[in-house]
């Protein structure tokens, strides 16, 4: 695929398309991957990687690229392009500048997975059939790539793109995900047992901001949470009562807009499944409003911004399960 | 040293009222000297969609026990539709607060017609003793703000 992908950015760029690719490249380590603009053949050689550490979505990165001059190459994977299409539903995103290849994926690996199985030294990955070649300095180990992939993609929601002016690989279809089983297992709990879990994550976090920084539905240029007067403002939290804040307002406001892309997650150094909030306001979208899914159709009208006359009273939740 | 135990609890609670329709509500219930509870503090909004999320949080946080939010009936809207979006928010987050353990009774949506003194009273009434009977909000307070 990377071969593919450089081949085709390069003559994109030849024949003057575009001017930049937006790709990964890797940091420090080889699982440490970042995304980059690539302004030349010369760089796309040196430094474009594909693999299967490159999850990170680049969809929001649309928003500031968009608007610079001329056209950039954008590789997406399907979860990324319901990300893409839901900025593009909010004009977010200058769409006539970037031009879009779908790329399939199959499921990225979560490198402490990899460590977990005692493998250290990483060095570089590949895909081998249903498994996975962990190149590392003192040799390659080969897993099956099921037990090392990331939990989003162990419950995947797509495999179809939503937008791309141009397709690699195979078009994929929708499919049938057990996404909201732990959210499930939430809610049978007391609620005494939701408040001790709840409580035993978040007052892990550590205020770095990275899941509000990392999330495409999350893009005002002025945040609630920069503004002092908020009290929630850049600041370890203090009390327990700015844990909660800070998470109920950071997934109300992406409510009926998260994709549930699962970027928030996969960068929370402090590994809370932040995941588990915005899914539970999807549950309950569907649940109450009817099915939807944001960035599907990039003209539908979003469930918080719409209503009907017989909509449920907010005391549903008072009978809803005991 | 004896601690105060017998104190009884008067819980604090948070009516946020539309300036159209509840507000005015409060206010027949008044001028019908109808009784209602001094410890709700009425906050008066001039919809009930002007509520956003972090209200209701920070209510909470500033010593509320239970907030309640009231508007015009759903069709009565002085911005015609603002009740209806209301609607939706506060279900989404009444259910989210349920979903991280927070006492579900603690936040309420009642709308009160500007005709609607006596249902106003009521309502106040209701909630109050189910606050009271709940206890104080220990699940989401800041003991930052709690007084000494
Ligand atoms: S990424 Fe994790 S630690 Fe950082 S602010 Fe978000 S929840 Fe807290
Ligand atoms: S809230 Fe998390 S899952 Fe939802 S769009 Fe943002 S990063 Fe993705
Ligand atoms: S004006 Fe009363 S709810 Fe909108």
């Amino acid at each position: 695929m990377q071969e593919a992908m450089i081949k085709r950015a390069k003559e994109l760029l030849a024949e003057g398309t575009v001017n930049r690719v937006m790709g990964w490249q890797a940091g420090e380590f080889a699982y440490d991957i970042t995304p980059t603009v690539f302004s030349s053949a010369d760089e796309l050689d040196k430094a474009f990687v594909y693999n299967d550490f490159c999850s990170a979505n680049v969809s929001k990165y649309m928003i500031k690229e968009s608007r610079k001059e001329g056209k950039i190459l954008c590789f997406l994977k399907p979860c990324d392009s319901y990300s893409f299409n839901q900025l593009l539903a909010e004009h977010r995103i200058w769409r006539d500048n970037v031009y879009i290849i779908g790329i399939p994926s199959y499921g990225k690996v979560d490198v402490n997975k990899v460590r977990a199985k005692g493998v250290t030294g990483i060095t570089g990955i590949h895909t081998d059939g249903p498994n996975v070649v962990v190149e590392t300095i003192y040799g390659s180990e080969t897993m099956v790539k099921m037990d090392v992939m990331e939990d989003r993609c162990l419950c995947c929601k797509s495999k179809k793109h939503m937008v791309y002016d141009e397709l690699l690989g195979e078009e994929g279809e929708v499919l049938q995900s057990n996404r909201f089983e732990q959210v499930e297992a939430l809610e049978n709990m007391t609620p005494e047992e939701r408040y001790e879990f709840w409580r035993s994550e978040l007052s892990k976090c550590i205020r770095c901001n990275a899941c509000r920084n990392v999330c495409p539905a999350c893009t005002c240029e002025n945040c609630v949470f920069d503004n002092p007067a908020s009290g929630v403002a850049n600041k370890a939290p203090s009390s327990d009562f700015e844990e909660n804040m800070f998470h109920i307002i950071r997934a109300f406001h992406v409510a009926g807009r998260c994709t549930d892309c699962g970027e928030c997650s996969r960068v929370c150094p402090q590994n809370i499944p932040l995941h588990l909030l915005n899914r539970k306001f999807i549950k309950d979208i569907n649940e109450l409003y009817g099915t939807y899914q944001a960035g599907e159709d990039k003209d539908a009208r979003g469930p918080l911004t719409n209503f009907t006359v017989d909509d449920c009273e907010p005391s549903i939740v008072h009978h809803r399960r005991g | 040293m004896q601690v105060e135990e017998t104190k009884e609890f008067k819980p604090t609670i948070v009516a946020f009222c539309c300036n159209w329709c509840s507000y005015a509500g409060a206010d027949l219930s008044g001028t019908n000297r109808l009784n209602y509870p001094a410890n709700v503090k009425i906050i008066r909004v001039p919809c009930s969609c002007r509520v956003n999320p972090m209200f209701i949080l920070r209510a909470f946080q500033r010593g509320a026990d239970g907030v309640i939010l009231c508007g015009c009936h759903p069709g009565d809207c002085h911005y015609t539709t603002g009740n209806y979006y209301a609607r939706r928010r506060m279900t989404l987050l009444f259910s989210m607060l349920d979903f991280l353990g927070i006492e579900k009774e603690r936040t309420r949506v009642e709308w009160v017609s500007a005709a609607e003194g006596a249902k106003f009273a009521a309502t106040m009434n209701d909630f109050v003793a189910t606050i009271t009977k709940l206890g104080e909000n220990r699940r989401l307070e800041d003991i930052r703000c709690k007084k000494q």
